[in-house]
């Protein structure tokens, strides 16, 4: 076991470790109360929308095909509950972005019939590469750790390509967030499953699944259901955001770099979070396609904080009524993680296939320091994972200046927000980092036409 | 002692007259003769360096006339028609058609009537708060009211009213340039023709929301009812995407528009205050 001669294996470059506040753990996943009307999202996935297939007063059960995908990069829409379609309209979603979406009236909890039902599902064979890959892609699976990138278009892996290992992302170094650690604790065999469904859909030999140190229980439980599958081995990684990167995810459990701009597949790998790797279970076991997924509610002035089992569709605001409603100090409640997410501007946002967590933030917590001048500490250099110049690319953003933050890699930052969480200035580096990747793409998306 | 002084001074000055002929020499041999009239033509420019021509500066733009055939596109719009004659009288051509414009803003949604649903806290660019959402309002339309068209204007035409929150035009300083129009990141700054006496009729909204969601979010959001249409004697309006426009070239400042709009959408401005009808009094127009 080459694999375990360091006991604790990371990233290399940059990193920070916050306080990870992960008080959920312990609170089993807990199934969320049907809501009375779902919002579905027509794009909850990267790449084009799904072009509805039903209208205003069908009649839908859950797990109905609503949405077909289009194109090449796109993933199919399931209606979560059954009832009747109520409005076909734009809706905003966590992001802020206004989405075409399909509202569901909810009648009672019928299901379409074609679903493998029952808990004991050991003995069910695992069906063939294609039968495999189709029912991925029919069930609308996407990567559930936040990127929402199709499950099925990451399976297709150029020719030109080889993959030889297959990563199981069990890391959730984000703090406060738990639905992964209970889904592995929970669900270890399933999981494992999933594991192996992919490795013969793929058709590759090993897979390596990375849970933090923080998670000792689930290393156990992983490690004990491992034992039974052939090939995969559970690896225990130090604590350090952010390791559930793709990338430095990639480094840390088999050393390979991925050349910027790259696929993960041209470093002969492919990384799948341990949700998506549980709906894949769903979608070719149980034939189920991506209609729930579990989401961290969570918050310190919560009074009931937990990890929910939500249609996709909820509205936010059932599952804070769930977690004990609002309390009346909230400054701010963040849609994913305190690191990555997205403060809420409202509360009607639905649940997507994408979203892990709602952390809710006392005012003393949430607001931000007053921004002073850049002190040159190269504190945001030294917590950079990918090995950028953050305060370079924060002052060319805030100049203007895209061009040359586009020539000092401004693409390669994946926002992971530990420039600003360092910054002893309080400088919101990140927010004119973001604002100069979305005006350099307005930049070269335009030519001069003159002068 | 005193020598080294001396031969110091002899060693410097020997250098400075080798480099002198050198520099010289090279002036000479490698002079551009440029044309003298791009100096005269931008002489003519205001010298704003604005770029609003659609060149790097007023030398830029310079240069462009003087080498093209014709001055068809090549307008300063800071400089105007004024300019424009200079311009054609000195290099010999036609003269480029100038058409007026002025900036107008299309959002009337003040704190008052346009509700904040959510406080932004990160950075206080208009830019930035367009990249992260739709805004502190229910409207992701309207002004964000950070002050980009502000820092944008190098005339010092616009500027935020502390009242409302909304940027407003001195339609006196405005020439035109269109640098608020480039900087605002939702597109609120329609550059429209110039009328006399500055006058301007225009839609004072650009939420695509339908009914009620635009109403909701602001009480004076075009709810595109149709009723300004209807009104338009000379087919000025047009709605599309739950919107009404009015086309500055064919509308003629009548204001019948105005006082149909139900949600008080369609602005007036600098006109004379209305005089108000009373019985039995004669209203001169």
């Amino acid at each position: 076991m080459k694999l375990f001669r360091k006991m604790t294996r990371t990233f290399r470059q940059g990193g920070i470790h916050p306080a990870d506040d992960k008080f959920t753990a312990r609170e089993p996943i807990v199934t969320l109360s049907l809501p009375a009307k779902v919002i579905i999202p027509l794009q909850q996935h990267a790449g084009k929308p799904a072009i509805p297939v039903v209208q205003p007063g069908d009649r839908v059960k859950a797990g109905t095909l609503i949405a077909r995908l289009q194109g090449e990069i796109s993933a199919n829409i399931h209606s979560s509950v059954s009832g009747v379609v109520s409005a076909f309209e734009e809706h905003p979603d966590a992001s802020g972005a206004s989405i075409p979406s399909l509202v569901i009236e909810r009648e009672g909890d019928e299901w379409t019939e074609n679903m493998v039902t029952g808990d004991d599902l050991s003995s069910t064979p695992i069906p063939d590469r294609e039968t495999i890959l189709s029912r991925i892609r029919e069930a609308g699976v996407v990567g559930m750790g936040g990127a929402a990138f199709p499950t099925h278009v990451k399976l297709r892996i150029p020719d030109s390509l080889v993959v030889d290992t297959l990563l199981i992302n069990g890391v959730e170094c984000e703090p406060f967030l738990t639905a992964d650690h209970r889904l592995m604790l929970e669900k270890p065999d399933e999981i494992l499953t999933g594991t192996a469904i992919l490795m013969k859909a793929l058709d590759i030999r090993e897979a390596i699944i990375g849970i933090e140190a923080n998670k000792q229980d689930a290393i156990n439980v992983m490690a004990r259901s491992a034992a039974n599958f052939s090939g995969i081995t559970v690896v225990s990684l130090e604590m350090k955001y952010p390791q559930g990167s793709e990338k430095q995810l990639i480094e840390a459990l088999t050393d390979r770099r991925v050349e910027p701009g790259k696929l993960p597949a041209t470093s002969g790998v492919l990384v799948n979070n341990v949700a998506t790797t549980y709906a894949v279970f769903e979608a070719v076991i149980r034939q189920k396609p991506l209609v729930d997924r579990v989401v961290t509610v969570t918050g310190k002035s919560l009074s009931h904080p937990g990890n929910f089992l939500a249609r996709i569709g909820t509205p936010v605001v059932e599952l804070i009524r769930a977690a004990g409603g609002l309390p009346d100090n909230t400054g701010k409640v963040i849609a994913g993680g305190p690191m990555m997410g997205h403060a809420l501007a409202s509360l009607d946002v639905p649940v997507t296939k994408g979203l892990s967590g709602i952390v809710v933030l006392s005012r003393e917590e949430s607001p931000r320091s007053l921004p002073q001048t850049c002190i040159r500490c190269g504190k945001c250099v030294e917590g950079c994972p990918m090995n950028l110049e953050p305060y370079l690319l924060m002052a060319q953003s805030e100049k203007g200046l895209y061009e040359k933050a586009l020539q000092n890699s401004l693409l390669c930052c994946m926002e992971c927000g530990t420039c600003s969480y360092v910054c002893p200035a309080f400088r919101p580096v990140l927010d004119y980092i973001r604002e100069g990747k979305k005006m350099s793409g307005k930049v070269a998306a335009s030519t001069p036409a003159r002068g | 002692m005193s020598s080294t002084l001396y031969y110091t001074i002899l060693v410097i000055s020997a250098i400075g007259a080798v480099s002198a002929i050198v520099l010289y020499y090279i002036s000479q041999r490698f002079r551009v003769e440029e044309d003298h009239r791009i100096d005269e033509v931008e002489a003519l420019l205001p010298g704003s360096n604005c770029a609003s021509c659609g060149y790097a500066g007023c030398r830029a733009f310079a240069e462009a006339c003087v080498s093209a055939d014709q001055l068809t596109g090549l307008v300063c719009p800071v400089g105007g028609n004024e300019t424009a004659i200079a311009l054609a009288s000195l290099l010999g051509k036609e003269k480029a058609e100038v058409i007026p414009v002025t900036a107008v803003v299309r959002c009337e949604g003040s704190c008052d009537v346009r509700p904040r649903t959510s406080r932004y806290e990160g950075v206080k660019t208009c830019l930035s708060i367009t990249s992260l959402y739709g805004g502190e309002t229910g409207c992701r339309y309207g002004c964000h009211g950070f002050s980009d068209c502000v820092r944008a204007c190098l005339f010092d035409a616009i500027h935020m009213n502390p009242a409302t929150g909304l940027p407003v035009v001195d339609a006196v300083k405005c020439n035109g340039c269109g640098a608020c129009e480039a900087a605002c990141p939702v597109g609120l700054i329609e550059m429209r023709r110039k009328m006399p006496g500055n006058r301007q009729i225009f839609v004072a909204c650009r939420n695509k929301d339908p009914e009620p969601r635009a109403s909701n979010a602001c009480s004076v959001a075009c709810t595109a009812c149709g009723n300004c249409m209807e009104a338009c004697g000379f087919d000025a309006i047009r709605i599309s995407n739950n919107l009404a426009t009015i086309d500055a070239w064919k509308c003629t400042l009548c204001r019948k528009c105005v006082s149909v709009c139900p949600s008080r959408s369609i602005r007036e401005v600098n006109f004379p205050a209305r005089k108000i009808k009373s019985p039995g009094e004669l209203v001169q127009s």
